[in-house]
């Protein structure tokens, strides 16, 4: 049942070519050999699980290996999973993974929307793994790498650029100055601190990003939760006016806020459900307010 | 071969305010992390970060607390300068940023959590440790600290000396997760363990897939001592489906815990007369179970979290992200129903032993946050104490790996502080089983620094070759029966015969082990290997959890032992050592130190 059907064509493909040109290497053969008998074995196990029980879902999971003879040239493979109540992709995932085929690749760690390490691309919309529950979703469930990012193998994509971006916008609090007196903190009051509030909850998992079609487009617009990060911090009333101008001049730039479409795939597909378009807008009105002030 | 002067393993956040304090000590420092920084399970801390700030409280209200919750197996000395250092270093992170919760006037709130004699817990919504996290990486960030981010340190550079207090660590070895390279990162003056707990030795927790208790078992291999292992804490409201927390903020703020016949059963059974939900954490999970274990549980299996009369707009402001949690991992919506929630397997209040400073007895050998054991938490941690420890210890272990003048400790490490032999046998329990994976250290008469990390370089790249070429089974086998005999056999409720059986369990698992194998033949992101490296780290606490809990016959804390079911401060007011040195585990006991800078912590009767 775990029918990769593309990959059985090109096995009989392989076969066959085999056949007629000289001495294939038998070493190839075998493994191969090994690899098909692997597979039934995978089909038959499959097989025998599910008839315990009732309920399946079946995945149809993106694989790639730049190294891995089979796995250079994408393909999907279908993993039949037994369902539970409650099972999430990352579970379905896991479960596929430690019953089938333990090459399976995926980032996760903490299970519970946190860490933002599962950002996955889940029956065409970017979503967290961990937060999606099977039963919300179209069987069967098709799950790829994030779009527009470098893959690196399975579904784990390159972030590198996701943090350039992030890195690029002065990620840190920078104060005028701090209270003088022993364990005085900063002044903050609490309608500010709820302004920033959703900003602050941005878990870097990149779906924001991926999600965007100005970014697919143009690899140096700094996206949406890089943008949200300049926001976080010029928004927070402890950081001085000097250093909200500073912050403007970033988001200003070409690649900056004006990029902006206001297309809202960002908003829809965060899994902190932060309102990044708006503060996106928020952020081009404040642009628009401070540079009228100079003339 | 990398350099640098000070490695920092793991970058949540011990490792992350270790680096900082380094750094400001002008050392070159390098944190070198499986995960990217932001991915560390310090982002799933809930609750809050106790510290002294507010006038009428102070650092020796703070102490005390810590002590009697510690259940009187807390050291003084990490105790007390615990709680002088934790409000200069939430001040510190408000400078920094941190967008803490606020109070009309604009200052950081505080709010009560159990244990505390005041209300000491500063936090941020109930997504604290997020915004701690996030905090200290812009900081990492804003001095340009180097991350070596998706390298998986393999092990610790150890000189082999006979006697463990003579050994140095030079560095680590780490493998590249992106392009499957081995390579060693010799450390100049000292390597920082702070890889955070060990959750995956149970298969009910609160802690990430990554929680795999890797500095606990580096260090343990290299000869350091692992101290008081048997204290567990299970957090008495976890999601029944998944593990994941529920804040112990819920019943700060009022949250109320029932059982299947509407009962307040903190009061209405006694488990806690006065603090009723707000008891200590060891304290509730255990009057969960025993509701559950007569009859009186949800389903048989768990109890309910009531916090819907708190009213939308305070739930909204101070624990919004508790809804997203019960309605995304369990399905129900906290506003209009109770939550159910059962103990899970939450921290680890021992760890690898170090005093104040974060030293271990290894010279250069660092541990901190919930890698390490000062002992600071004893036999039972307070809510909203494992975030200002990590800030604590980790800014003491970094200042002081860079060469910060500091204070000497007053708390004695490796052979030396012994006083008391094993009551057991640790050959007869653990690691008996041969193979070359066991060795304990380096071997060789290797001492100059680069040729011990060049050995432990090579080493290393042989047991990668071995796993990949190998035929065998497939490790999350073994790391399910782990998982499966420590939850059935060395959970909140403990017995001997059942601990015996998780020690047999274990040994089998060891054996096991041997025929592990990574059927995954690629170089590029190989998660296989590295789970399967992972497990090995796995074993080896697991066994030191278990044969501390059978060795320590009181009830202390989170430790209860059927048989002994009174703190017995005349024969166990001492911490259980583990060590592997010479070739073989040993056991032994060490004294707690109850004197303070100006006062002795008499042990009385802990009641809430």
């Amino acid at each position: 049942m775990s029918t990769q059907i593309e990959k059985e064509k090109s096995e009989e493909a392989a076969e066959e070519s085999e056949a007629e040109t000289e001495a294939g290497p038998q070493e190839r053969r075998m493994s191969e050999k090994r690899a098909r008998t692997e597979a039934r074995e995978r089909r038959r196990q499959q097989r025998e699980q599910v008839r315990e029980t009732e309920e399946t879902v079946t995945l149809k999971v993106f694989r790639y290996d730049p190294e891995v003879e089979g796995k250079e040239e994408p393909r999907f493979d279908e993993f039949l999973v037994p369902f539970h109540k409650g099972m999430t992709v990352l579970d379905a995932l896991i479960y596929a993974r430690d019953h089938y085929d333990s090459s399976l690749t995926f980032r996760h760690s903490c299970r519970q929307a946190v860490c933002g390490s599962d950002a996955l691309f889940v029956n065409g919309q970017q979503r967290l793994g961990c937060k999606t529950q099977l039963a919300d979703l179209d069987d069967p469930v098709r799950v790829e790498p994030l779009p527009h990012q470098d893959v690196v193998k399975d579904l784990v994509v390159d972030m590198e650029h996701f943090y350039e971006q992030m890195h690029a916008v002065e990620p840190y609090f920078q104060p005028d100055d701090l209270p003088d007196g022993e364990l005085e903190e900063q002044r903050q009051s609490p309608e500010n601190r709820e302004r920033i509030k959703m900003s602050t909850r941005c878990i870097w998992c990149g779906a924001c990003m991926s999600s965007c079609n100005i970014a697919a487009g143009d690899n140096q617009y700094l996206g949406p939760a890089a943008i949200n990060m300049a926001y976080r911090f010029a928004m927070d009333e402890r950081e001085g006016e000097n250093r909200k101008e500073a912050r403007m001049r970033i988001v200003e730039q070409e690649h900056g806020v004006w990029r902006c479409q206001t297309q809202f795939s960002c908003t829809e597909v965060c899994p902190k459900d932060i309102p990044l378009t708006e503060h996106i807008q928020e952020l081009k009105r404040e642009a628009v307010k401070s540079n009228l002030k100079f003339w | 071969m990398y350099e640098h002067d000070v490695l920092v393993v793991g970058a949540g956040g011990a490792g992350l305010r270790a680096a900082i304090a380094a750094h400001e000590e002008g050392a070159d420092v390098a944190l070198v992390s499986k995960l990217h920084p932001v991915r560390s399970h310090t982002g799933a801390a809930e609750g809050g970060i106790n510290a002294a700030l507010h006038p009428e409280d102070s650092w020796e209200l703070h102490a005390y607390d810590t002590i009697k919750g510690s259940d009187y197996l807390g050291d003084a000395p990490a105790v007390e300068t615990f709680a002088q250092d934790a409000p200069e270093e939430v001040v510190q992170l408000e400078h920094w940023g941190m967008p803490f919760s606020r109070e009309e006037d604009g200052r950081v709130s505080q709010r009560p959590f159990g244990g505390l004699s005041h209300p000491r817990t500063t936090y941020a919504g109930a997504e604290t440790g997020h915004h701690l996290l996030h905090t200290m990486y812009d900081q990492v960030v804003k001095r340009g600290i180097e991350v070596y981010e998706e390298w998986h340190v393999l092990d610790l550079a150890v000189t082999d000396h006979d006697d463990v207090a003579d050994r140095e660590c030079h560095g680590v070895v780490a493998y590249d997760i992106a392009s499957g390279e081995v390579e060693g990162f010799r450390a100049a003056d000292g390597v920082i363990l702070a890889t955070g707990g060990p959750g995956q030795v149970y298969d009910h927790t609160t802690n990430a897939v990554a929680n795999t208790g890797d500095g606990y078992a580096m260090a343990y291999r290299a000869g350091v001592p692992l101290e008081d292992m048997e204290f567990v804490q299970f957090h008495p409201t976890t999601l029944p489906s998944t593990g994941v927390l529920i804040s112990e903020g819920v019943r700060g703020e009022g949250g109320i815990l029932y059982n299947d016949e509407e009962e307040r059963f903190m009061f209405e059974h006694g488990y806690a007369n006065n603090e009723g939900e707000l008891a200590s954490r060891d304290v509730v999970s255990r009057a969960e179970l025993t509701e559950v274990n007569e009859g009186r549980g949800i389903e048989d299996e768990y109890v309910h979290l009531d916090m819907r009369h708190l009213g939308e707009e305070r739930i909204l402001d101070r624990l919004e992200n508790i809804l997203h949690l019960a309605e995304d991992f369990e399905g129900v919506d906290g506003l209009e129903e109770p939550m159910p929630v059962k103990p899970g397997q939450h921290y680890q209040m021992g760890g690898v032993e170090v005093d104040e400073n974060g030293q271990t007895c290894v010279d250069g050998l660092y541990a901190a946050g919930e890698t390490a054991c000062v002992s600071l938490h004893g036999a039972n941690r307070l809510g909203g104490n494992a975030l200002p420890e990590l800030l604590v210890y980790g800014a003491r272990a970094g200042k002081h790996a860079a060469g910060g003048d500091m204070k000497d400790p007053e708390i004695e490490t490796g052979p030396g502080a012994k006083s008391e032999d094993g009551n057991l046998d640790a050959a007869d329990l653990v690691g008996a089983v041969g193979g070359s994976d066991q060795s304990a250290v380096a071997d060789g008469a290797a001492v100059e620094p680069r040729s011990v990390v060049d050995a432990t370089v090579e080493r290393a790249r042989e047991r990668v070759e071995r796993l990949l070429e190998a035929e065998g089974i497939n490790h999350a086998h073994v790391r399910d029966d782990i998982q499966e005999t420590m939850t059935a056999n060395v959970n909140v409720f403990r017995r001997e015969e059942s601990l015996r059986e998780a020690l047999s369990d274990l040994r089998e698992a060891r054996e096991r082990y041997q025929h592990v194998a990574v059927s995954d033949p690629s170089r590029t992101y190989n998660t296989d290997l590295i789970h399967t490296i992972e497990t090995r780290n796995v074993l080896d606490v697991a066994e030191a959890i278990t044969v501390g809990a059978l060795a320590r016959e009181e009830f202390r804390g989170a430790h209860w032992r059927e048989q002994y079911q009174y703190r017995d401060d005349e024969n166990w007011l001492k911490h259980t050592m583990l060590t592997w040195s010479a070739g073989s585990p040993e056991l032994y006991f060490k004294p707690v130190v109850l004197d303070g800078e100006d006062k002795t912590y008499e042990p009385k009767e802990r009641s809430y």
